[in-house]
């Protein structure tokens, strides 16, 4: 964590040193490269080391280290917080693919906790109960990237704002109901295309819409001028089958959050890897077709719309 | 040149998207690959970054492994980036259970070598014979802990070995495609350039 960062916010520069610079860690150019580099992979929750090196040796590009899947931290209920050090520990010991691991929204604390235990990543996610409800954790401070939930784009902008190297569109976590999932990275596509449009005919109604989306003027610039988000945009919340994740790739994701969809099924391991190959194949439905396959009972799952409204998760973050 | 090089990138999973648009700047035809059908006709090929273990998996369940090997064996050149210079290479001191590499360039590779992501960084380095300055980004970046005779030492990082070559192979543990950084493709467009000139 650097403790006197008094530079602005870098969001659109992909390099911030200059040739003859010393070796620089935590820029935006570092941050957003490792989740470049998980482009077309599976990320998948695990909460014991024995789950981590099931998920490795299926093929996930990395794992998220929690105590409680989503759907267990529905069914029971409760305050969920930041795992304990030795499991996330435990974990980090068992694989050699990234590990990574959620804070609350808003607990800067939790976050300087896994910065300090060196995870890859941390998820500022609205699956654990929020710290704050105003604010989200200034992640330009810290020299971990950050990967953070949105519903649209302007939600997705204000979290790049704030330092977020990866954006996940939120889905409905721990119901295996792909619908929300869908529907998030849909709007969020749809409004960069809108966008886009706007700055070919009237780039000067772009402040407008920046005000409308309630995200800082040079963002909504930068997504209009280039067509995408400045950051890599995986899709999350109720994904379980290789044609969800298939689907969710089709649609523009640039990869895939698997959670309670793996370890809540009948086969993890044959799951796992399914989904592994769907997402790296998916605009080959003979390959899906495949990789679907006798692999045993899915998540049985729970219906968004029978969610009342307190339990719905991706209503969570500001 | 006759026509603009044909350059694949293997394309299973990682920074698929960086390097094609980078050989595309540079005047070349990027291929993206998926299929062994895909190999056929490209003037060279490039392993991006992404998760080796991943990468590798992919490779053999989808039966690419081998048609790719002999490729690059049979001289096509090839660029790999991190993830890529781990597939490249003879053998890695710390692989994840299972996990195996394309045995065509003579080293022996360390994954995650300088630590995980707060050790990740940017980086200016010295580059080959000539010593130009190359922008870098080392993400979870794997280093060369053995190099074989015929391989050609062309960068170091914090002391370590970070850029080798031999024959029609070049491996890489950074990320120029990242910084914007073309040497190591015009490099690689060269090693095109040559064996195009070779009598037929």
């Amino acid at each position: 964590m650097t403790d006197l960062q008094t530079t602005p916010a870098q969001t659109s520069a992909r390099t911030t040193s200059p040739a003859d610079a010393t070796p620089l860690t935590g820029s935006p150019l570092v941050k957003r490269g490792l989740a470049d580099m998980l482009k077309g992979g599976v990320i998948m929750d695990v909460v014991t080391a024995e789950q981590a090196r099931i998920a490795e040796d299926a093929g996930a590009v990395a794992v998220m280290a929690l105590e409680r899947v989503p759907a267990d931290i529905r069914a029971q209920g409760g305050v969920a917080r930041m795992s304990d050090p030795d499991l996330i520990e435990g974990i980090q010991a068992a694989v050699s693919i990234p590990v990574m691991a959620k804070v609350r929204i808003g607990h800067f604390v939790e976050a300087q906790v896994l910065e300090h235990l060196k995870v890859d990543y941390i998820d500022e996610s609205e699956v654990l109960s929020p710290a704050d409800y105003v604010n989200h954790i200034d992640k330009q401070r810290f020299t971990v990237p950050f990967v953070c939930g949105a519903t649209n784009l302007g939600e997705a902008l204000r979290r790049i704002a704030e330092g977020a190297a990866m954006v996940r569109s939120k889905g409905e976590a721990g119901t295996g109901d792909v619908s929300e999932a869908t529907k998030h990275i849909r709007t969020i596509r749809g409004q960069i295309a809108e966008l886009r449009a706007l700055y070919a005919i009237s780039p000067d109604a772009l402040y407008v819409k920046a005000k409308e989306l309630a995200a800082p003027y040079d963002i909504v610039l930068e997504v209009a001028r280039t067509g995408k988000l400045p950051v890599v945009l995986f899709t999350a919340g109720g994904v379980a089958t290789p044609a969800d994740a298939a689907m969710m790739m089709q649609l523009g994701a640039d990869g895939v959050f698997v959670g309670s969809g793996i370890f809540k099924s009948g086969n993890p391991a044959a799951r796992a890897q399914a989904i592994v190959k769907a997402t790296a194949y998916y605009d080959d439905p003979e390959k899906i077709a495949e990789a679907s396959r006798g692999l045993g009972e899915a998540m049985v799952g729970i219906n968004v719309g029978d969610l009342p409204a307190p339990h719905r998760l991706a209503e969570r973050g500001w | 040149m006759s026509s603009a090089p044909r350059i694949g990138v293997l394309a299973l999973q990682g920074g698929v998207a960086e390097h094609a648009a980078m050989l595309q700047e540079l005047g070349a035809e990027p291929v993206l690959v998926k299929t062994a059908e895909q190999l056929a006709g490209l003037d060279a090929i490039v392993l991006p970054g992404g998760e080796s273990s991943t990468v590798d998996r992919l490779l053999r369940l989808f039966g690419l492994r081998d048609p790719l090997r002999d490729a690059v064996l049979g001289g096509l050149p090839t660029l790999g980036t991190c993830a890529g210079l781990i597939l490249l290479s003879s053998g890695i001191e710390d692989p994840a259970p299972g996990q195996q590499t394309l045995e065509v360039l003579d080293v022996t590779v360390a994954r995650n070598a300088f630590g995980t992501q707060t050790a990740s960084e940017e980086a200016a380095l010295t580059w080959g014979e000539d010593g130009a300055t190359v922008r870098a980004a080392f993400i979870r970046a794997p280093v060369v802990t053995r190099a074989g005779e015929s391989v050609t030492v062309l960068a170091r990082h914090r002391g370590e070995v970070v850029a080798v070559a031999s024959g029609n192979v070049v491996g890489i543990s950074f990320h120029p495609e990242l910084t914007g950084e073309t040497t190591v493709h015009r490099h690689l467009l060269s090693l095109v350039a040559s064996r195009r000139a070779l009598p037929v």
